[in-house]
């Protein structure tokens, strides 16, 4: 068989390349196509672009402090010199109320997955897939309207809960009597929000697990329970956790309903009961009514910074999903 | 392989059932029928399976075969549209009662499916003992049960150096090996197999049939395939299936060299004379 | 009881016998849950007794009450009945049941909210009025928001004219040339449906008012929500073009047909209500959309027809605009205007179902 034993191998013909000349239509159709194509690549390129130009003096002149300092004191009449321009506050408060969202949302969320995918009876299973798909539906400045009026009463009874028996942990405790408009009731209303997303990635990923292996755990006696922690999460790991990403990712740049239902104030305060709470998506709407052209400036910036958090977290989000979700 | 005579394969049959000897009844089928919605697939079947033998089922795809061994750990429930009538009884009780624990049956009627399914997130040592993992079952000698496993697998000399690798980086064969060995942890009485060879390479196959035989000494084995030769192989009865487009029936049930040499049915030869199927 | 059943005979078979009647064993019997019906209806007296006689009062308490006694509940059943492997098993049953149910709890809450809040303002005259001369306080059967309902039509329909082209060239991209660098546009576009929407509206603003010293108009607000609705139209109609099966692709290009002619006759046709939802399901994702429009169509009172000059409103602009007024008739309207949005998007997305079931 191989070519020592034999001198004279027959000739193995290189594959040939077989050319095709596209017709002229089709060269402008596949022209038109890729070009539409790269448009969104481009949009996403130019609001990068646009931000950091419309942004870049306020980032050369704050430096870092853009993103660490708390104080944002436009340019006025009684200091014309001293403004200073410093989002850290509002990103701080940004991370806190989506972690808030991400720590009631996830666990909803993943147990409506596996509620849909393995426990539910078919008649209602489907009602439920509608209620989940119908809470992705409704506009956010639904959910911060009924936040503001309907939730924030509850919530704000279940903080003072909170407060009056896991006071003594610096996060819980209250230094007034300032309950409504917190972080925490940010966060609840985010939570809200991140539900529907994160649930039907689950459920996409749960959908993958390999029905062999599930049998193969019921034939070793398993019970439901131990089946899906043997052989459903295992699985469904990465892919769960890229779900709980993206909605990190809605979470972060989440305006409207934060901003019904959030106090912000210009500081770091680790309470997350108290209201006083920072968001950069909300700053942009705070102030960007009354804003003057430098201090557009700087909500250009903040935009900007927003923008790169959560592309950054969607990017990283979407590849975890790819590698184990849509890999076909 | 298939160039194997027929009449070879009664003689190898006959070399098989000498062997061992019958010990009672294991497992017993009791005028099994199963639905799938509206069809009749499988029409009053009854079967002894005797201990420390292995009882084949043959016949042609689709007659039912699947779904019978299927029935016979209770796996059959899975798909939502099943339904079944008769009894199954392991040790005189039937497996079906009312208020029974599923999960026991499971544990001690195990089964082995066609494709290897190991767990890929557990090690080859976590593979075996998944099992007890599993039913939540606390032992203490786990090495020593997860090494005796393995050797009644066939499989200990070949992986005792590479336990904590995951079951994923062996060959398909040795994995369908692992699949036996996380069967066996949970000791089962009984032992199902479907086709557990029908995704395996001859060397393997091979490999798998002697590791059925020193099985058989000890357990009730029940294995469905679709190839004669195997069945010759490696049991000592067979009960042979077939379809005539209508449920699945049970034509012909006896000891594996009658089968191959003296069918009573005019159906069987032609099936194991290769005449169809 | 199963046996009982199967014993009873049916219709005769060939041999004589007969088949029995397809029963389903692994069904609890009536009698199996018995026990279960016995231990839920004791959690429910448990937990109400236990909120009565302590402190814990309101919704909340009892159904933590509740959620506890139930979880102990179950568990002793199940140990006593089987084992500690069973009982696990129901607590975790348990808890995903309750998971679940709190899930529909804030969706119950807000249609409700919406409909009670939001039904007392309606009327037929707030389709056919503005508020150019009525105040946010004047009586709730004054005014209207008619010039809301344009603007968002002329708003989400200039972003869906937008949209479509760009949307489904790249979906074609993605499936029918599928170049080299198909899977880095399939990760951007992935990528541009997490940006936020206040920075679609902040990107707006830096190109046409910053850049080019426009001004507020609806025309600007399109662009914002253009730029959210293109990967929803994308990521969906690459999903239909790709359950378009190969072989009709190859039919038309085997009868010599270009493959501009094989996509434009042949694929997109056959793709053509699939192609519909997703343009309609990017409709339904940026006709609520508050924040972008917050920074580019400056908001209205008055009927603005000109889509490209002049402030306009919007729905959610016109549901900001008095949320944010803050007095009882302004709110009252608020909820009006929320109640009207829902309306339009629960349109939108039973058009998407409807559309959607007809395609399977």
């Amino acid at each position: 068989m191989s070519i020592a034993e034999n001198p004279a191998p027959t000739q193995v013909p290189k594959p040939r390349e077989i050319t095709t000349e596209p017709r002229f239509s089709d060269r402008v159709f596949r022209g038109v196509v890729s070009t539409g194509g790269f448009i969104s690549l481009v949009v996403l390129g130019l609001i990068s672009l646009f931000l950091l130009y419309n942004g870049f003096g306020v980032f050369r002149s704050e430096g870092l402090s853009f993103v660490t300092s708390f104080d944002w004191v436009p340019e006025s009449i009684e200091n014309a010199t001293q403004a200073s321009y410093g989002i850290g506050a509002m990103l701080y408060g940004t991370l806190v109320i989506s972690f808030i969202g991400l720590f009631f949302g996830f666990p909803l969320a993943f147990g409506t997955a596996l509620f849909l995918s393995y426990y539910a009876p078919e008649w209602i299973k489907k009602p439920m897939v509608l209620v989940v798909d119908i809470m992705a539906a409704i506009p956010s400045i639904v959910f911060g309207v009924w936040g503001y009026f309907i939730l924030m009463p509850h919530a704000e009874e279940w903080a003072r809960l909170i407060n009056k028996y896991l006071g003594f942990i610096p996060i819980f405790s209250m230094p007034g009597d300032f309950f409504t408009r917190s972080p925490f009731i940010a966060g609840l209303v985010l939570a809200i929000m991140i539900i529907p997303i994160i649930t039907s990635i689950s459920r996409e990923v749960f959908a993958q697990t390999p029905l062999d292996r599930i049998q193969a755990a019921y034939a070793l006696g398993a019970t439901r329970w131990s089946m899906i922690r043997a052989v459903v999460i295992p699985y469904g790991k990465g892919g769960v956790i890229g779900g709980a990403m993206l909605g990190l990712g809605r979470a972060l740049g989440e305006t409207v309903a934060v901003y019904t239902v959030l106090n912000l104030v210009y500081d770091i305060r680790p309470e997350i009961l108290l209201s006083a709470g920072g968001s950069v998506a909300s700053l942009i709407v705070n102030k960007f009514g009354e804003a003057n052209a430098p201090e557009l400036k700087a909500l250009m910036a903040a935009g900007f910074v927003l923008f790169v958090v959560t592309l950054f977290v969607n990017l990283i989000a979407n590849v975890i999903i790819n590698r184990t979700v849509r890999k076909g | 392989m298939s160039q194997i005579k027929v009449n070879s394969l009664a003689s190898v049959a006959s070399a098989r059932s000498s062997e061992t000897s019958s010990q009672g009844v294991g497992l017993e089928a009791r005028s099994i029928h199963a639905w799938f919605g509206q069809k009749h697939v499988l029409s009053d079947i009854s079967l002894d399976f005797y201990s420390g033998t292995v009882t084949a089922l043959i016949g042609p795809s689709g007659c039912g075969k699947s779904t019978f061994i299927r029935i016979l750990n209770r796996m059959h429930e899975f798909i939502p549209t099943a339904a079944m009538a008769g009894e199954v009884l392991l040790d005189g009780k039937d497996i079906y009662r009312s208020g029974v624990d599923v999960t026991k049956i499971r544990l001690g009627i195990g089964m082995v499916f066609q494709k290897p399914n190991p767990f890929p997130s557990m090690t080859i040592k976590e593979n075996v003992l998944s099992g007890l993992k599993l039913a939540q079952i606390k032992i203490n000698n786990s090495d020593e049960l997860l090494e005796d496993c393995l050797v009644r697998a066939g499989l200990w000399s070949e992986v005792k150096d590479r336990l904590d690798q995951y079951g994923g980086t062996l060959s398909g064969g040795q994995q369908q090996r692992l699949c036996i060995a996380r069967s066996l942890a949970v000791k089962p009485q009984v032992l199902l197999m479907d086709e557990p060879c029908s995704a395996l390479d001859p060397g393997s196959t091979l490999r798998i049939e002697e590791t059925i035989r020193e099985l058989s000494e000890t357990m009730t084995i029940v294995i469905v395939t679709h190839n004669m030769q195997q069945a010759a192989r490696v049991s000592d009865y067979t009960g042979f299936f077939l379809s005539d487009g209508g449920p699945g029936q049970l034509i012909e049930s006896a000891p594996t060299s009658q089968i191959f040499s003296n069918p009573k049915d005019k159906r069987t030869e032609d099936y194991v004379t290769g005449r169809f199927g | 009881m199963s046996t009982l059943i199967g014993d009873m005979p049916q219709q005769p078979m060939a041999d004589g016998s007969t088949i029995p009647k397809p029963i389903k064993p692994w069904k609890p019997t009536p009698k199996q849950l018995l026990p279960d019906l016995l231990g839920a209806i004791t959690a429910v007296v448990a937990s109400l007794i236990v909120v009565a006689i302590t402190p814990l009062a309101g919704g909340l308490g009892l159904i933590a009450t509740f959620f506890s006694v139930s979880i102990v509940v179950a568990s002793t059943i199940s140990w006593i009945r089987q084992d500690r492997k069973a009982a696990a098993n129901s607590v975790s049953t348990i808890v995903i049941y309750f998971l679940a149910a709190f899930v529909l709890l804030p969706v119950v809450s807000i249609i409700f909210e919406i409909i009670r809040k939001g039904a007392p303002g309606l009327s037929l005259g707030i389709f056919f009025s503005d508020m150019s001369v009525t105040s946010s306080d004047a009586p709730l059967n004054e005014g209207g928001l008619l010039h809301a309902l344009v603007g968002s039509l002329y708003v989400v329909a200039l972003a869906t004219v937008v949209s479509i082209p760009i949307g489904l060239l790249t979906a074609l991209y993605l499936t029918e040339v599928n170049g080299k660098a198909a899977g880095v546009v399939r990760f951007f576009v992935q990528a541009m449906s997490g940006v936020p929407s206040i920075v679609a509206g902040l990107f707006i603003y830096a190109v046409w008012m910053i850049s080019f010293g426009g001004t507020y108009t609806t025309a600007a607000g399109s662009m914002a929500l253009a730029i959210l609705m293109i990967p929803t139209v994308a990521r969906t109609a690459e999903e239909v073009l790709k359950l378009i099966p190969t072989d009709l692709r190859e039919a038309g290009l085997a009868l010599g047909a270009t493959q501009w002619k094989t996509v434009a006759l042949v694929v997109i046709p056959a793709a053509r209500s699939g192609l519909i939802t997703a343009v309609i399901l990017g409709v339904a994702r940026v006709a609520g959309e508050t924040a972008p429009l917050l920074l580019t169509i400056g908001g209205n009172d008055a009927m603005n027809w000109n889509p490209f000059s002049g402030n306009n409103s919007a729905l959610p602009f016109y549901i900001w605009k008095n949320f944010g007024l803050g007095t009882e008739t302004a709110i009252a309207r608020a909820w009006t205007g929320i109640f009207v949005l829902m309306v339009v998007v629960m349109i939108f997305f039973t058009l998407t179902r409807i559309l959607g079931n007809k395609k399977r």
